[in-house]
């Protein structure tokens, strides 16, 4: 089961069971949501979408908008700074249509920005779930309360859930490659026979910065499936105090100009387990003699 | 609590300026309309228009939603009033705006839980592209909590030809045309709303420029 079709099941459950829930869409996903009293899809109008959101908030309801990534998150965000931030309101955005996979619908389709910009607002829990099961225990948990919340669902997965919060170590050694959702499956295939520390993470705001400190001996290599180096300024906060280097594998900025399979792109970025081997190396290769 | 012809005098508290009069605020005797004879103890109100709010502050003055002293300080470091209304520091505000076109969509998403809701927005602020997308959602579920004021003062640059109106009634909603300065008649546009459908009052303000 994907991601998405989780989320609906889980998004019509809650319309059921909680009073406090409404529904605000803007024509994605109405097909599989179920009409509801508390379902309101406002046609294709996704500034609409948010300052409904926030006045429902307002109102003392806990709204979940939900539509493809640039149009959740790109298209309003002056909304989603204003209306649900500069209100002091929360919401849970739940976007579909992470980074590439849309590689052939191209430019228009693609966000791979949207956990950076909505880093620059304050008051947001970003999770990017690895696994359906990991997306259900993050939404079921952004539920009962009333922040700001953004869930990042995407077509890639991890082969298995990681259970646990925050940073998971599964690896111990230096330098520490921080997997970021769903590129941990890559990741530990490039990494199988290397002396290096491997952790994860959903969520990279609030970065866990204390397990990081923790968990890091010096060097760390992050690698987020979206914008290369998003989390990199966390890192360096919690590493203030420490010489280290900081390898950041993600999508690079830039107009890509290319269609295809989302594998095809993984490659081209270098996120497939090749490629973060590959930046690897180069990474872990003594530093060239001065002089 | 204070009465209409108290206000020049908060007004002048708030900006210092001994020329100001009321004529000069646009939005002055909508404001007082509604706080004085419209609204209700559980209605909500959302000043979209949030630039100029002198005559939104004197107005919550005047009835006691916020202490006299806060006018003496406008838009000084510490005060909670500024140039724009933030909620967070004027809960009586409901809505903290300044930029444009935002406050009819959050009004529509807070009048869908069954609240009765009014909403002033400018007719330049209406150039805002947001605005449209509440308007048309509004009228074509027959949003009959959202009540929508347009301080019409011709502000924008490029108008309305055939009038402001006409877009909402267009969209399903009812529409009353209003003098902005004439008490009753802004009374008796408000009261004209049915629950059937969102209805706006126009309030054509004549006397500037």
């Amino acid at each position: 089961m994907s991601m998405r079709s989780r989320f609906y099941a889980l998004a019509a459950h809650a319309l059921e069971d909680d009073r406090r829930v409404a529904l605000v869409t803007a024509e994605i996903g109405v097909g599989e949501l179920p009409a509801h009293p508390r379902h309101f899809n406002v046609g294709i109008r996704e500034q609409l979408m948010i300052g409904v959101a926030a006045g429902l908030a307002l109102e003392g309801m806990r709204p979940i908008a939900h539509s493809y990534t640039p149009f959740l998150v790109e298209r309003p965000y002056e909304q989603v700074k204003l209306d649900l931030g500069h209100q002091d309101v929360g919401a849970i955005l739940v976007s579909t249509g992470a980074s590439y996979d849309a590689a052939r619908s191209g430019r228009t389709h693609q966000a791979p920005e949207d956990v950076a910009i909505l880093a620059t607002l304050p008051g947001w829990t970003i999770r990017v779930p690895g696994h359906p099961d990991e997306l259900e225990r993050l939404f079921r948990r952004a539920l009962p309360g009333d922040g700001r919340v953004y869930i990042r669902m995407s077509e890639e997965q991890n082969a298995a859930v990681v259970d646990g919060d925050g940073l998971v170590v599964l690896r111990v050694g230096s330098p520490l490659v921080v997997a970021v959702g769903p590129t941990l499956s890559e990741v530990l295939a490039a990494t199988s026979d290397l002396e290096v520390g491997v952790a994860y993470t959903a969520t990279p705001r609030p970065f866990p910065r204390e397990s990081l400190r923790a968990a890091a001996g010096g060097d760390v290599v992050l690698v987020e499936p979206y914008l290369a180096g998003t989390s990199a300024a966390d890192v360096a906060a919690a590493l203030i105090d420490r010489p280290h280097r900081l390898l950041s594998i993600g999508v690079p900025l830039g107009e890509f100009r290319h269609y295809g399979t989302p594998a095809e792109h993984r490659a081209a970025h270098g996120l497939d387990a090749r490629g973060i081997r590959s930046a690897l190396e180069a990474f872990l290769r003594p530093l060239p003699a001065r002089g | 609590m204070l009465g209409y012809d108290d206000v020049p005098a908060l007004l002048r508290r708030l900006t210092g300026d001994e020329k100001h009069d009321r004529s000069s605020l646009s939005t002055l005797d909508v404001l007082w309309v509604l706080h004085d004879r419209v609204l209700g103890p559980d209605d909500r109100f959302f000043l979209s228009k949030g630039h100029g709010p002198a005559a939104f502050y004197a107005v919550l003055a005047a009835k006691g939603l916020i202490p006299l002293d806060a006018l003496d300080g406008f838009g000084s470091f510490s005060s909670m009033l500024g140039y724009h209304p933030d909620r967070v520091l004027v809960p009586a505000a409901g809505i903290g705006s300044g930029s444009l076109g935002h406050g009819l969509p959050i009004a529509v998403g807070a009048a869908l839980t069954g609240r009765r809701v009014y909403c002033l927005v400018g007719d330049a602020e209406l150039d805002e592209g947001s605005n449209w997308e509440a308007v048309q959602y509004a009228g074509r579920i027959a949003l009959g909590t959202l009540i929508v004021a347009v301080i019409d003062n011709r502000s924008s640059t490029y108008l309305w030809p055939g009038g402001v109106d006409a877009r909402f009634t267009l969209e399903g909603w009812s529409a009353e045309i209003c003098d902005g300065r004439d008490h009753d008649d802004i009374e008796r546009a408000f009261t004209a709303a049915s629950c059937a459908r969102p209805h706006v009052v126009v309030a054509r303000i004549e006397d500037e420029r």
